[in-house]
């Protein structure tokens, strides 16, 4: 089944009752098949496809705010559209779920993967996580709406997957049995919605003298969601057998090195670990799925020991100390004692593919230079000059 | 036939209101009084999605709300999409069954600036989807709430801090942006034009809206004091004026055929209008025929259409 169809199946099985998005390559396969559910009456939900990515989410969040279950799904310039409405849905506080089918942002215009997208929003308040392959990009369609639904918890919630790369790709998913999601998944029931019977004003405007205590308790918000994300993924895991955690680790209990992903880097990552390890070399691997809220202590406890670690990011912070992933790993790692040498790679921006083979160039690179003394290295991999 | 209404005015209206006083609005503000008007002639089975401007800021400083019925602000430039969202997101609840059934009036509501301007795109994306909606735009001809800047909808000749009359320029160099007509163009059910200085008018052409299913677009002129440097007390004045100069036709637009709400075979001139303005303080007489001849000729056009009935 391709990955995005395997999206789409998801979000019919998980009862969504509104649907808007606006179609941009690679997303577009979501939103033709949701269409098609909903035009052949498997999928009773309402669908739109509106004038622009803004109106999407505008719609999602109109809604949401009614008491609805909504979806949307983007990439790349739509989310740039939209992204003015995604810091509004989450100060809102209303839970909803986007996948984002990772796509690099113009200039130059590039269709292909990588994740400056979403890093444009890095901030906006949601709960975003990264996925390696299309059975974790399914699977939490029900994480997400369950966790995002709890009523301890309220915000919405971004699923990244990497565009083309887990987006087209055909792979046998699990499909889970719609009575056990309807159990995992109650309807959704809000705390407060748009209704005549019960007036609200949702929006309201804050002065200097109420705004940081309003901004504030978002903050605490997402912060605190994360022992209910914890409990979300164990609850899943209880159902299907697949247990997911904030930070993923492959071999690297015993590793010197540590090689560090996010998104679908993760499989190909895993396969040059397994050739290392095979050569004998102490290399292992660390996967970053909960990108926010950022799992500081998770990744704290996997990374402390290691001598190194080279993260590998797919997006470039222009001007800034580094990729984005490397970013948060350096301040999660600050304050230890006996922190490991970080070396950054950006590579695979824009698509371009990245090999097992590449990892262990990266490996060795990174070795060399640190060897030679270089403890702050940051490049782009694979660049002709 | 709305001349003869306004005896009955008093009962035909209800003592309730859904906006509450209290709210920020300057004195003599006729953007707050429709939106009073509005709320009254809706009733409290209504959610509201309002976009940024003047009467999200004069009615929803947190904590506070002059709201007494379901209101909602996201955004400047959406408030068609969020309404789009509501509709649907009621429709399916009832449809699954997880809300009871109801007639709940979904609203949009915005400025000239959040309708004309900015929020064009999304109001016309729900317009051709077809929502079951009613969308209000308040104009009062300028981005009052920072500062009266101009936006298309900013009357040809007027002065504003962004098309000030200098001494190379005579304030707004373009004509206002016919908002209703591109309404109508979307081959919706209903339009129409409304004016506070008109109340009953206005309170049976939002109940109108109401009652027909799929989009409706009501276009309200709302006299704005701090921004046409007018006098507070003149505002009810200033909106009949407009309406008996010719300025602002009072007409509904039902199934496509026009039909005006008032018909004045003989306009008052023009300057009666410009004269209690501070924004046209600088027009010469010339300047004002000219604009003028282009004010007869746009309502002989619509009264055209009238007698046509299309």
């Amino acid at each position: 089944m391709e990955v995005s169809i395997a999206a789409a199946e998801a979000v019919k099985q998980a009862n969504v009752d509104v649907i808007s998005a606006y179609p941009i390559t690679p997303q577009t396969h979501i939103v033709e098949y949701l269409s098609e559910l909903v035009a052949n009456g498997e999928f009773d939900a309402e669908f739109f496809c509106v004038e622009s990515e803004h109106s999407a989410l505008s719609v999602c969040v109109g809604a949401a705010a009614a008491g609805a279950r909504a979806f949307t799904c983007t990439s790349s310039q739509g989310l740039a559209l939209m992204s003015e409405i995604t810091y509004i849905a989450s100060g809102l506080r209303l839970p909803m779920l986007m996948i984002i089918s990772n796509r690099t942002l113009s200039s130059p215009l590039s269709i292909w993967n990588d994740h400056s997208d979403v890093m444009s929003i890095r901030d906006c308040g949601w709960i975003q996580f990264f996925t390696e392959n299309g059975q974790e990009v399914y699977d939490h369609v029900f994480i997400s709406y369950r966790l995002g639904e709890d009523r301890n918890v309220i915000l919405p919630v971004i699923v990244n997957m990497d565009g083309f790369i887990l987006s087209h790709v055909i792979e046998p998913i699990e499909l889970i049995d719609q009575e056990k999601i309807d159990q995992f998944l109650p309807p959704y029931l809000p705390l407060h919605r748009l209704h005549p019977d019960r007036p609200v004003t949702m929006g309201a405007f804050a002065l200097p003298s109420i705004f940081a205590e309003a901004k504030k308790a978002q903050e605490v918000a997402l912060r605190s969601s994360m022992p209910k994300i914890l409990e979300t993924w164990k609850a899943f895991g209880e159902m299907t057998g697949r247990y997911y955690h904030p930070v993923e680790t492959y071999k690297a209990e015993d590793a010197e090195t540590l090689l560090v992903t996010m998104g679908s880097f993760g499989e190909t990552a895993s396969v040059a670990v397994d050739m290392m390890r095979q050569e004998g070399r102490s290399v292992g691997l660390l996967k970053v799925r909960l990108w926010r809220p950022f799992p500081f202590d998770e990744l704290k406890k996997a990374a402390l020991g290691a001598k190194q670690l080279v993260v590998i990011d797919r997006a470039i912070s222009v001007g800034g100390p580094g990729g984005p992933v490397a970013s948060e790993v350096k301040s999660a790692l600050y304050g230890s004692d006996n922190r490991p040498v970080i070396y950054d790679f950006i590579a695979g921006i824009s698509g371009r593919d990245v090999a097992p083979q590449d990892f262990i160039k990266m490996v060795d690179k990174a070795e060399i230079e640190i060897e030679e003394g270089n403890r702050e290295g940051y490049e782009i991999y694979g660049v002709r000059e | 036939m709305t001349e003869n209404l306004n005896v009955f005015a008093v009962r035909m209206l209800t003592q309730k209101e859904y906006f509450a006083p209290g709210h920020r609005a300057c004195q003599g503000c006729a953007e707050v009084l429709a939106v009073r008007l509005v709320a009254k002639a809706l009733g409290r089975n209504v959610i509201v999605a309002a976009a940024t401007g003047c009467m999200e800021i004069v009615s929803s400083p947190l904590p506070f709300t002059s709201w007494r019925v379901p209101w909602f602000h996201v955004a400047f430039e959406n408030a068609a999409a969020v309404a789009s969202g509501i509709e649907s997101g009621l429709k399916v609840l009832m449809r699954k069954g997880r809300i009871p059934r109801k007639k709940i009036v979904t609203v949009g509501m915005a400025g000239d600036g959040g309708t004309a301007d900015i929020g064009l795109q999304a109001l016309s994306g729900a317009l051709e989807r077809g929502h079951d909606f009613i969308y209000i735009c308040t104009d009062n001809e300028a981005y009052m709430n920072t500062g009266i800047q101009r936006s298309s909808s900013t009357p040809f000749g007027a002065s504003t801090t962004t098309s000030p009359a200098g001494k190379a320029q005579m304030g707004q160099i373009t004509w206002k942006k016919n908002m209703p007509a591109i309404a109508a163009a979307h081959d919706i059910p209903y339009v129409a034009t409304a004016c506070p200085s008109y109340p009953i008018d206005l309170v049976q052409k939002v109940k109108k809206a109401a009652d027909i299913e799929g989009p409706a677009y009501v276009h309200i002129l709302a006299v704005c004091p701090t921004g046409w440097r007018s006098a507070p007390e003149l505002s009810i004045k200033l909106g009949r004026l407009a309406v008996e100069t010719g300025v602002f036709p009072l007409y509904e637009v039902e199934k496509g055929r026009y039909r005006m709400s008032m018909d004045f075979p003989k306009l008052r001139p023009i300057k009666e209008y410009f004269k209690l303005q501070g924004r046209f303080r600088h027009l010469t007489d010339d300047m004002m025929e000219e604009i003028e001849k282009r004010i007869h000729r746009e309502y002989e056009q619509l009264r055209e259409k009238a007698k046509r009935g299309v």
